[in-house]
């Protein structure tokens, strides 16, 4: 189901991948390392699948935000290449939605600039905004929404490009739990909703865990790819669920072993 | 738990409270919009401590007065400055001053304002541009108008012209580098947000650049108006000529070389009262809108 909504949303091309990274590094200048250069991915190779939900799980300074950076073009990896469907959405932990407009003018500039037509613009705000559950929002100034509520609303100015990739940077790292619990269950029927393939950068496992369909462990300096999971629990999954607390703490292990070789040298 | 074989189709999720969840959360946390503050306190809190600042310096002056600290031709009186006010009322000449002066000021700042705001964007956009004339244009904002005068002059001749040249001189620094600031503080958050939206080149100056840049662009814009303003009264006071018509600084000049110290304190209040009212009637709405907007403007 999910993949064959992923096809139709546009693309005449068929689509195996939504995004495709493969042996990608990428190195820093940095004065003070060996080489003038500091390692910070090495040799990434990841396959995101049409409407798949991957989440990458990593250390604090693993890299994470670096390869998303990558994937959503917004810089260039030292070597290796990555190929995308389209250009990505991007949803990043602060809301990013520009103070001088309402909650319904952010998701209309993101229509815009991808060249919705003037007249369909506003009643595809409501949409989307009605999608995130927010319909009386439009109106509504940035610093007038709740943490959570401006989550909901980046959320929808991604969707607004219409993307068939949305890469997310610990898009909830800010929220309260009990918020982000919330915002989990929504995105996850936001995920179903429209088939949309999701890569979601993470350092909280059971996050991961609860979202995922696939779970990839980075190692930090150099960032590889340490292990990666498939994750068979049905969804809707809750965080509390004895499944999602097993392999949250078999995935928490590896990390920790991860962490831990980094004292030992 | 760890599945070996993935889940491709997703089974529905069913989470039939969450709307619920959702809303309260959203009515918990969501601040309540602010109150408009009635007419009575407006005036208690903004209107009644500006005025009691003038009672209290027309008190201390009249004082002043009474106590002959100065001969009357070095400090004349209230009601002598008051009596010059009526006067030049009822002869018809006192708007006439006025409007000479701030017809060229506000026409010279639109100028400035033409002239400095794609000046600026150059400046903040482009690097070869910014390391050519970008110390040079912050360098000029620490240089007086007044010095201009001079030059001004001898290239121009004695003509509105010449006023023109020495406001523009004032004001275009500001206005450019106050857009150069506003740029500069944007954050690159909302660059990188603007980019992966699709806004580059022109769209993104139009979209994301000017509009966050706008807070800083406005304070220029203010800047500039008090370096317009500043940079006219030392040209009318330096150089009258009787094409020039009157303005508040020639008012000020025929005042001195009449003797006539009323004439000049009045000419001086005015320059002052109408430096005060274009701000608080343009630029002070527009800068309060503006943060207001954002969220940026916190009521004390
Ligand atoms: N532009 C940059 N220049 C130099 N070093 C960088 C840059 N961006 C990131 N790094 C370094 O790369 C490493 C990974 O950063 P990042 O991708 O932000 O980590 P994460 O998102 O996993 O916390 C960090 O050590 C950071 O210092
Ligand atoms: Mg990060």
């Amino acid at each position: 189901m999910t993949t064959t909504t992923a096809e139709s949303a546009g693309d005449t091309t068929a689509v195996t991948h939504a995004a495709r990274v493969a042996h990608v590094s990428k190195s820093f200048p940095v004065p003070g390392a060996p080489g003038g250069q500091q390692l910070v991915l090495d040799d990434i190779t990841l396959d995101v699948a049409p409407g798949e939900f991957v989440t990458l799980l990593g250390a604090s300074g693993c890299g994470k935000s670096t390869l998303l950076n990558l994937v959503a073009g917004l810089d260039a990896p030292s070597a290796g290449t990555i190929g995308t469907a389209g250009r990505p959405a991007l949803m990043f932990q602060e809301h990013a939605l520009f103070p001088w407009l309402t909650a319904g003018r952010n998701i209309e500039l993101a229509l815009r600039l991808r060249g919705v037509p003037k007249a369909e613009r506003r009643g595809e705000a409501e949409r989307l905004l009605e999608l995130v559950r927010l319909k009386d929002a439009h109106g509504k100034r940035v610093h007038e929404l709740s943490g959570g509520m401006r989550q909901r609303v980046a959320l929808a100015r991604a969707l607004a490009q219409d993307s068939r990739l949305l890469l997310m940077d610990e898009p909830f790292a800010a929220l309260d739990a009990i918020t982000r619990d919330v915002l989990h269950d929504e995105l996850t029927r936001i995920w179903q909703e429209t088939g949309v393939s999701v890569l979601f950068v993470t350092h909280n496992v059971r996050e991961a865990v609860k979202l995922a369909q696939r779970v990839v462990l980075l190692s930090s300096r150099p960032g590889r790819i340490a292990r990666t999971w498939t994750v068979g629990i049905p969804q809707p999954r809750r965080i509390e669920d004895s499944a999602v607390a097993e392999l949250s703490a078999e995935i928490t292990e590896e990390l920790r072993g991860e962490i831990r070789r980094h004292g030992r040298d | 738990m760890a599945g070996t074989e993935s889940t491709t189709t997703p089974p529905k999720a069913d989470v039939p409270d969450l709307a619920g969840l959702e809303a309260g959360l959203d009515a918990l946390d969501t601040v309540p919009a602010g109150r408009r503050t009635p007419l009575r306190e407006t005036l208690a809190r903004k209107v009644l401590p500006p005025v009691s600042a003038v009672a209290l310096v027309l008190v201390v002056w009249q004082v002043l007065v009474w106590a002959r600290v100065a001969p009357e031709y070095k400090l004349p009186s209230p009601s002598a400055v008051w009596d010059e006010l009526s006067t030049a009322w009822l002869e018809g000449t006192l708007l006439d001053y006025v409007w000479t002066s701030v017809s060229r000021g506000l026409l010279g700042f639109l100028l400035a304002l033409v002239i400095g705001t794609p000046l600026g964007l150059l400046v903040a956009r482009v690097r070869f541009v910014r390391a050519a004339i970008g110390p040079i244009l912050s360098g000029l904002q620490s240089l007086p108008s007044v010095a201009w005068v001079p030059p001004a002059v001898i290239w121009l001749g004695l003509n509105d012209r010449m006023m023109y040249a020495v406001i523009l001189l004032g004001a275009v620094p500001s206005i450019a580098n106050g857009l150069v600031s506003g740029i500069d503080q944007i954050p690159p958050l909302f660059l990188r947000a603007g980019r992966t939206l699709g806004a580059t080149g022109l769209r993104e100056s139009w979209h994301i650049v000017l509009p966050g840049a706008l807070p800083g662009y406005l304070a220029g814009l203010k800047q500039g108006w008090a370096f317009s303003w500043r940079s006219l009264m030392a040209a009318e006071i330096i150089a009258s000529s009787p094409d020039l018509g009157v303005g508040l600084g020639q008012l000020l000049e025929n005042g001195r070389n009449n003797s006539s110290m009323a004439q000049v304190f009045l000419a001086i209040l005015l320059i002052l009262i109408v430096g005060i009212a274009i701000d608080l009637l343009i630029f002070s709405p527009l800068e309060r809108r503006v943060l207001r907007g954002r969220g940026l403007l916190v009521s004390r």
